[in-house]
């Protein structure tokens, strides 16, 4: 059920700006047109690129924030899991708890 | 002879509707919502917007390009393979998850409490190793704090006895313990660096349910500023077990989704779900149209996202555990372009 909803109305997580713009929803409240319209600014790109895997790609790997692995491309070298949301933190402004708690926990 | 299209009913069975008998099953389903709640009903624009999605013969149905929403999954990974981990890397890699949400079998914050550090090890491992959001969910599920699950009188013995008093008293008591264990967790879920607490099928046991989750909603608010809470609805209208149970002023008793949004919004909840429930025996489109009509309200007046619930047996999903990629497209669609949604 949830791949049907992904496939029929859902942004794309990680494939996109996805998980960008729930973040904006969760810490701020923003509603979609607003979230969206704040990550698009923050990422100097257009609402519509959010959306589309290809611009997302390349925005995502220049700024560090998080690419899937697939068969075809990894990215070892790259920023992953935590590593990543230390730059989306950066990047939208917004406060990550497990980044937060990274941070403390490991005295950075 | 009119053509005969294929098309669902609400338990997800395969039926044949003329154009005719779709059309005539999305006035109804509007209307007998208008009527319920008291709400408008659904414009012809909008009627005919459905009646294309549910006559289309195609097998896949989807929102047009630049329309996407936020899907915050809860209850993600399917719990198949052993390694609930694994699971949520899987629904953000694979399923384009853009929320994922750690939760245990036992889907209840007076079950998580018993294994509480279990499970926070289980979201910390989770919160190193993925890069989307993480909820840590559960059901505030009041009942269980009655007898002879927990320490409470059982109200649902008690009201058909006519003791009203006493069951009063039973869900206050039973409130009690709720918010204590739901608080205790959000302490823990925060320090461990989950990104928000997702409060699921809020008010399944009625308005006390409903309030001791509203209650610590504020607490967690006020608390933590930044931490995200989603209070999803367990069904459309809250149920009077109490009756008599406000928040800042208002009944909670009876509240359609408007009202829900209304007091979650002043608990200071980031998402709201609201949740409308299936008839498995009227058609899909007639389930959806009136679950339209009942949410469209909400959207028109949200100052939070509103993320609808769009699993098995809400939001015009078929009530089965298979549901048909044929009607779940047609749903998705229809609810994020007549409700104009922040997600699902």
């Amino acid at each position: 059920m949830a791949a049907t909803h992904a496939l029929a109305s859902g942004m794309g997580g990680m494939r996109t700006a996805g998980d960008l713009v729930a973040r904006m929803q969760i810490t701020r409240g923003m509603r979609l047109p607003q979230a969206k319209r704040y990550v698009a600014e923050r990422l100097g790109c257009s609402v519509e690129d959010l959306s589309d895997p290809l611009v997302m790609h390349d925005i995502r790997r220049e700024l560090g924030l998080g690419l899937i692995p697939v068969q075809d491309l990894t990215y070892p070298d790259e920023p992953g899991a935590i590593e990543a949301k230390f730059r989306i933190a950066e990047v939208l402004g917004i406060p990550v708890n497990s980044v937060a708690c990274f941070r403390r926990h490991a005295r950075l | 002879m009119a053509e005969r299209i294929p098309t669902r009913l609400g338990d997800g069975s395969l039926v044949h509707m003329t154009r005719g008998e779709i059309e005539a099953d999305l006035h109804d389903g509007t209307e007998a919502a208008a009527r319920r709640a008291k709400v408008e009903p659904l414009g012809e624009d909008e009627l005919d917007h459905l009646l294309d999605i549910f006559t289309s013969p195609a097998r896949f149905s989807a929102v047009d390009i630049g329309h996407e929403v936020v899907l915050s999954i809860d209850g993600s990974g399917n719990r198949d393979i052993n390694a609930p981990v694994l699971e949520q890397i899987v629904y953000q890699n694979h399923h384009g998850a853009d929320i994922v949400e750690v939760w245990n079998s036992d889907y209840s914050y007076k079950a998580v409490k018993t294994v509480l550090s279990f499970q926070m090890q289980e979201l910390k491992d989770t919160l190193l190793q993925t890069v989307v959001p993480v909820h840590y969910g559960a059901m505030p599920d009041l009942g269980r704090y009655s007898q002879p699950d927990g320490p409470a009188p059982n109200w649902s013995q008690l009201l058909p006895q006519g003791r009203i008093d006493e069951a009063r008293a039973a869900q206050e008591e039973a409130m009690a313990l709720l918010e204590a264990d739901m608080w205790h967790t959000a302490e823990a879920a925060v320090a461990t660096g989950a990104d928000g607490l997702d409060f699921d099928t809020a008010a399944a046991a009625g308005d006390a349910d409903f309030l001791a989750t509203l209650h610590v909603t504020r607490r967690i608010r006020d608390a933590f500023p930044d931490f995200g809470v989603e209070i999803g609805m367990a069904s459309e209208m809250v149920l009077g077990m109490h009756g008599q149970l406000e928040y800042e002023g208002v009944r909670l008793a009876g509240q359609w989704p408007l009202g829900q949004l209304r007091a979650v919004t002043a608990a200071g909840a980031t998402i709201f779900g609201p949740a409308v429930n299936v008839n498995t025996t009227r058609s899909v489109a007639w389930n959806v149209a009136r679950a339209c009509t009942l949410v469209k309200p909400v959207t028109a007046e949200a100052t939070i996202p509103v993320h609808m619930n769009a699993g098995m047996g809400v939001g015009g999903v078929p009530m089965t555990p298979y549901a048909p990629v044929d009607a779940t497209s047609r749903v998705s669609r229809a609810l994020v372009d007549i409700l104009g949604l922040d997600g699902l």
